[in-house]
């Protein structure tokens, strides 16, 4: 199963990757448009100080807390990947309470939103390692 | 082939039915459901008064998910009592349901007083199922006074559900704070004071002593008049089944970290339990919706032939009222460390170089993070505590175990 993962002695620590996750999730073609003067909401976060740091976004776990938690049943893992339907989703945080990664935010909206890998947006792969100017986050194959 | 029964469909079966088919694919599976209902997310009835949701996407599983899964769903049937030597479930369909495994997942049910006068009250519910949060939504109109008796999780998340769609609400509770299960004094008077300017009104440290229709006299003297009644005292695990035949009960029936009860061949999971609580050390009820499916998937592997144990379980919440967020896990038995400020309180509780419990009140960004260090006993000396009191982060985890939690090359 192929996952995101991050390089944090080639983090720059630029954020690009968080931009580029909000850019590929909004649903819109052009960049200025989706993120000028707004407040982002990326699936991926940037934790660290200045000497270290590496992006965080979802592990796709092979045993997810989130999907067990879920007192809606929004969360679902499909064909590896976690995704939630946010339909039905209330916006109650357990899968903030639960998730050990902190991988999980509000959208805008309230509701809750995850990395599901772009898989399904207009970017198809994931934007943050397709934007990453110095490659360190890698969507690979590993043990 | 096996025959699998339970009894109960929630999602203690729910995570019961997983499990089995973790192992077993094959297998027959029969659910024994009283409500006449497929398995809803029970929890998000206050959301569906509120508007949040219908009872559509309330389904907790998608609408094929028990032929998918290969279930033989008794819907509208209750199980009247368990043959353990013959290994029969009986129904009050006047079936016999023949088992090789059976697990228990029946929930519990409202705990009421013998109030005096109680049946007076034309207009009295509880707040439990989804037929409850109907028939309560039916009798409520702009001009409804609402009194919820139980400043609980139950009775609190009912204030929020129906606020806009009612005149007035009063809550009571015997106990000094709200929510006291779960908050300290100061955590509570935050949170009062937040759902007091969403237009609750509270009468604590007090609650009805009797009822004369519409008009409850109160212990402390006064009366409150209201036009619908809530009961959200308590609950009680339904533990009869099992304790008919023997088992072992408590408060809850007795189960060890394989979720076996003390009769043999059969299990139980979810709020009717009484499993091992990893933050005391010892078994009690966790009436949580997360460990209902973890018992429950734990009691499927293993009915299945497999192994699995469930041996973390902590205590743990999140919950919100009117857009404020409070979170709460383990437990609150050591020494307290404290983050404040405006807006936010944060409080950690620690005890032989472990977290061991916190609650949070209006920052609850990647509480998990603190979650997973009191499920797994992080030693507090390997992490930058006083930066994790700041915010949570896993970059507070030494070099090694943060490459270790993010697949080895960080």
């Amino acid at each position: 199963m192929k996952r995101i993962y991050v390089n944090e002695e080639w983090c720059l620590g630029c954020h690009l990757c968080e931009y580029n996750c909000a850019f590929a999730n909004s649903g819109l073609k052009d960049m200025a448009n989706a993120l000028k003067g707004k407040q982002i909401y990326p699936r991926i976060h940037v934790e660290g100080d200045d000497k270290i740091s590496y992006g965080v976004s979802c592990r796709h776990c092979e045993d997810p807390m989130c999907v067990k938690s879920c007192i809606a049943g929004a969360i679902s893992k499909e064909d590896g990947v976690v995704r939630i339907d946010r339909s039905k989703c209330v916006g109650c945080l357990t899968c903030v309470l639960v998730c050990p990664y902190g991988a999980l935010a509000p959208s805008e909206e309230g509701t809750m939103q995850k990395c599901e890998l772009c898989l399904k947006n207009s970017c198809g792969e994931p934007a943050c390692v397709l934007g990453c100017p110095n490659k360190a986050i890698v969507y690979e194959e590993r043990d | 082939m096996s025959n699998y029964v339970i009894v109960g469909n929630s999602h203690a079966a729910i995570g019961c039915i997983e499990g089995i088919r973790s192992v077993d694919k094959e297998g027959s599976i029969t659910v024994i459901s009283k409500e006449d209902h497929k398995a809803y997310s029970r929890p998000l009835i206050s959301y569906l008064l509120e508007g949040k949701t219908d009872v559509e996407r309330m389904h907790y599983r998608s609408e094929d998910y028990y032929e998918k899964q290969n279930v033989d769903l008794l819907l509208g049937t209750s199980a009247l009592n368990i043959d353990k030597e013959g290994k029969t479930v009986t129904t009050d369909k006047g079936g016999k349901i023949p088992y090789d495994s059976l697990c228990v997942a029946t929930g519990s049910t409202p705990f009421v007083p013998p109030f005096e006068g109680l049946d007076t009250v034309e207009k009295k519910f509880s707040f439990m199922t989804l037929d409850d949060a109907l028939s309560l939504e039916k009798s409520l109109n702009k001009d409804t006074r609402v009194l919820i008796v139980g400043a609980g999780l139950i009775g609190l998340k009912c204030a929020e559900g129906i606020k806009d769609l009612v005149k007035d609400i009063t809550v009571c509770d015997l106990a000094d704070r709200i929510l006291s299960s779960i908050l300290d004094s100061e955590c509570a008077s935050i949170m009062q004071k937040h759902l007091e300017e969403n237009g609750i009104k509270f009468m604590l440290s007090d609650s009805a002593e009797k009822f004369d229709v519409n008009k409850a006299y109160m212990k402390s003297g006064t009366t409150v008049e209201f036009d619908v009644l809530v009961l959200a005292i308590g609950v009680r695990a339904n533990i009869s089944l099992v304790k008919d035949i023997g088992g072992e009960v408590n408060r809850g029936i007795v189960v060890d970290t394989k979720m076996k009860t003390s009769v043999s061949d059969i299990y139980a999971a979810g709020d009717c339990s009484e499993g091992y609580d990893s933050s005391i050390g010892s078994n009690r009820v966790l009436a949580i919706l997360p460990n209902a499916y973890m018992q429950g998937f734990t009691a499927g592997v293993n009915m299945a032939g497999g192994e699995k144990v469930f041996d973390n379980a902590i205590p743990m919440n999140s919950i919100g009222f009117f857009g404020l967020h409070v979170m709460t896990a383990g437990s609150y038995d050591g020494e307290c460390f404290e983050e404040k400020r405006e807006g936010v309180l944060k409080r950690f509780f620690v005890k032989d170089n472990a977290l061991i419990g916190y609650m949070l009140i209006g920052e609850t960004d990647r509480a998990g993070i603190y979650t997973s260090m009191i499920r797994d006993r992080v030693p507090l000396d390997s992490v930058d505590f006083e930066l994790l009191k700041k915010v949570a982060t896993t970059f507070a985890f030494s070099d090694e175990n943060r490459r270790k939690k993010f697949g080895g090359v960080v």
